[in-house]
């Protein structure tokens, strides 16, 4: 299978990725290598198999909920971009 | 003093005949000497000079532990408070974490000394430490050739002496790969042995950290400081860490060890078959009894590994976004705009791969066909493992399907890199340890064995190891102008 230019202009914006115009192309064929690659996977009947999602099929460990966290927001907003009264800064969303 | 394994230096600075300080100065010393290997990131010498007073002093009051004193480097993918954090990548090049890893956490108990954070390929993704932001490590072996990744700074820095041991993680051979072209001992605990916490995540239902060092004898050393349960890691396993030191020198007496023809087929170099030969022979000697073995799935467990990891990828990596930590892209003119530009200028060539592969196995109309397809296949994968291991005590086989390639020669083609990984991907798709030990060398340069065995089954692994090191000295070779 083959992806095109467009298809991975398309996977970029769903990833918002930006990529450069020139490596487009590149990108298209390591694409396709890989996905010839798994095209291997079809060799294999995998017919009434339960998808595995984790190595011990375990189930996520359940906790109490109270609360054990400190509040750290000073020095995680210590190395964030752009701050200004406790809050994130971004561009403005709603004109 | 920098050949020492950690029980020696253990004992020389109990004797006095050397403090942490002195050690810990030794080190940064050759650090510097040896920079053109480009096996750090960051050195924190002043850090690494106070931690090594702290120990000292803790030596002197007779409360150290077997590392205390002893200096260690951390893959720079384990987060340490105050200290910058980079992950190989431009996107945290500023970065200084908040807070430390549990595995940093637990080497700071016990009074290891951390002489800095070491190079990586990009978030891990890699088989040759070409990718890092921070430029390609060279193997001390030949510093023309790729040193193996992603724990490529690691394992360099181990085999050259510029670091006693070291921290990796493997999330594909990550840890393996490059100790067996570093000619560096290393393993691969069983998925949820060690702590994940704080180490940033690239594939997580793979990722697994441990330890890489010049010996089994440290590596159990450092293993029983890193392994155990940890309630800030969701998939932790909540299980007791045994003694490792206490099983090293156990027979291997009727040892069962199977070898998966697969394992043995085309592809594999000559010359690094015939190393592996030579070693498992070393095993017969020793007691073992050595049987062929098929496990058919293992040939696609390297589709169905670059499915899951840029799938678990593409979700984890979208953290990386400008906003909260990390770089962002001058002047956003919209939100849109501030993501976009900021992981297309913050990440490299590979890790964008990774993330769009990942976001296309992912996407609608396509997740049942890759992803699912995928999962289903390494469940078949994982029920190949537990039928051979409960046939055999442990599975032998090569790490690499050669020595150690080019700088230069493969980055070009990512999927030849991909088929690189061969024979080490299966095991984190099963989720089984693993380790690499050194078996020799094929015109000159390191030759690794894996050994491959049951869940949680790291101190027979370590035994193995250790036993085979009793009666080689593979593992005690420095690479020339490192000894």
């Amino acid at each position: 299978m083959s992806l095109t230019a467009d298809d991975v202009k398309k996977i970029a914006h769903l990833a918002r990725l930006g990529i450069e115009e020139q490596d487009v192309v590149s990108y298209a064929k390591d694409l396709s290598g890989m996905l010839d690659l798994m095209a291997r996977m079809s060799d294999l009947d995998t017919g009434g198999v339960e998808p595995m999602a984790h190595p011990m099929d375990q189930a996520q460990r359940l906790r109490a909920d109270a609360v054990t966290e400190q509040d750290n927001r000073e020095k995680f907003q210590a190395i964030a971009p752009q701050v200004e009264a406790g809050l994130y800064l971004v561009p403005k969303v709603i004109e | 003093m920098h050949n020492k394994t950690i029980a020696e230096l253990a004992k020389g600075l109990r004797s006095g005949e050397f403090s942490s300080v002195e050690l810990t100065t030794a080190f940064l010393g050759r650090i510097k000497q040896h920079s053109s290997l480009n096996a750090y990131i960051t050195v924190t010498e002043d850090l690494a000079l106070q931690e090594a007073e702290a120990a000292d002093a803790r030596l002197a009051k007779g409360k150290a532990e077997l590392l205390t004193g002893i200096p260690i480097a951390q893959k720079d993918i384990f987060c340490t408070e105050g200290v910058k954090t980079t992950c190989g990548s431009k996107i945290l090049d500023n970065f200084i974490a908040p807070y430390n890893a549990t595995v940093v956490d637990k080497f700071n108990s016990a009074g290891a000394v951390m002489l800095g954070k070491l190079n990586m390929d990009e978030f891990a993704m890699g088989s040759s430490n070409e990718t890092s932001y921070y430029g390609a490590v060279k193997n001390p072996w030949d510093i023309n050739t790729v040193p193996g990744g992603s724990s490529g700074g690691s394992a360099a820095a181990v085999a050259a002496r510029l670091a006693v041991c070291a921290t990796g993680t493997d999330t594909g051979g990550s840890i393996r790969q490059p100790a067996a072209l570093c000619g560096i001992t290393g393993l691969k605990p069983t998925y949820g042995r060690v702590s994940r916490y704080g180490m940033i995540a690239y594939a997580s239902s793979l990722d697994q950290g441990g330890p890489m060092t010049r010996s089994a004898e440290d590596a159990a050393i450092m293993l029983q400081t890193m392994a155990g349960f940890d309630e800030k890691d969701s998939t932790s396993v909540d299980l007791p860490v045994p003694d490792y030191m206490a099983g090293l020198s156990n027979s291997l007496e009727g040892l069962k060890i199977g070898l998966p023809k697969e394992f043995f087929g085309e592809g594999l170099n000559s010359d690094v078959a015939a190393a592996l030969e030579a070693a498992i022979n070393e095993y017969r000697k020793l007691g073992a009894q050595v049987t062929e073995i098929s496990m058919p799935t293992l040939k696609l467990a390297i589709p169905a590994y670059y499915v899951i990891a840029p799938a678990e990828c593409s979700a984890n990596l979208s953290r990386f976004d400008g906003v909260r930590f990390g770089y962002r892209c001058e002047n956003p003119v919209d939100l849109t705009d501030l993501y976009t530009r900021s992981r297309g200028e913050g990440f490299g060539k590979e890790v964008k791969r990774r993330i769009l592969m990942g976001t296309y196995a992912l996407s609608a109309g396509y997740y049942d066909a890759y992803y699912i397809k995928a999962q289903k296949i390494r469940r078949l994968i994982s029920e190949d493992f537990k039928k051979a291991l409960s046939e055999v005590d442990v599975i032998m086989g090569p790490v690499t399907p050669s020595t150690a390639f080019g700088i230069g020669e493969k980055i070009g083609n990512p999927i030849e890199m991909y088929l690189s990984d061969i024979y080490t991907i299966a095991i984190n798709l099963a989720g089984v340890p693993a380790m690499s030990v050194p078996a020799g060398f094929a015109k000159g340069m390191p030759v690794g064995l894996q050994i491959i065995g049951n869940y949680f089954a790291e101190g027979r692994l370590l035994n193995i190891a250790y036993q085979y090191q009793q009666v080689t000295d593979w593992h005690q070779q420095a690479p020339k102008g490192f000894e």
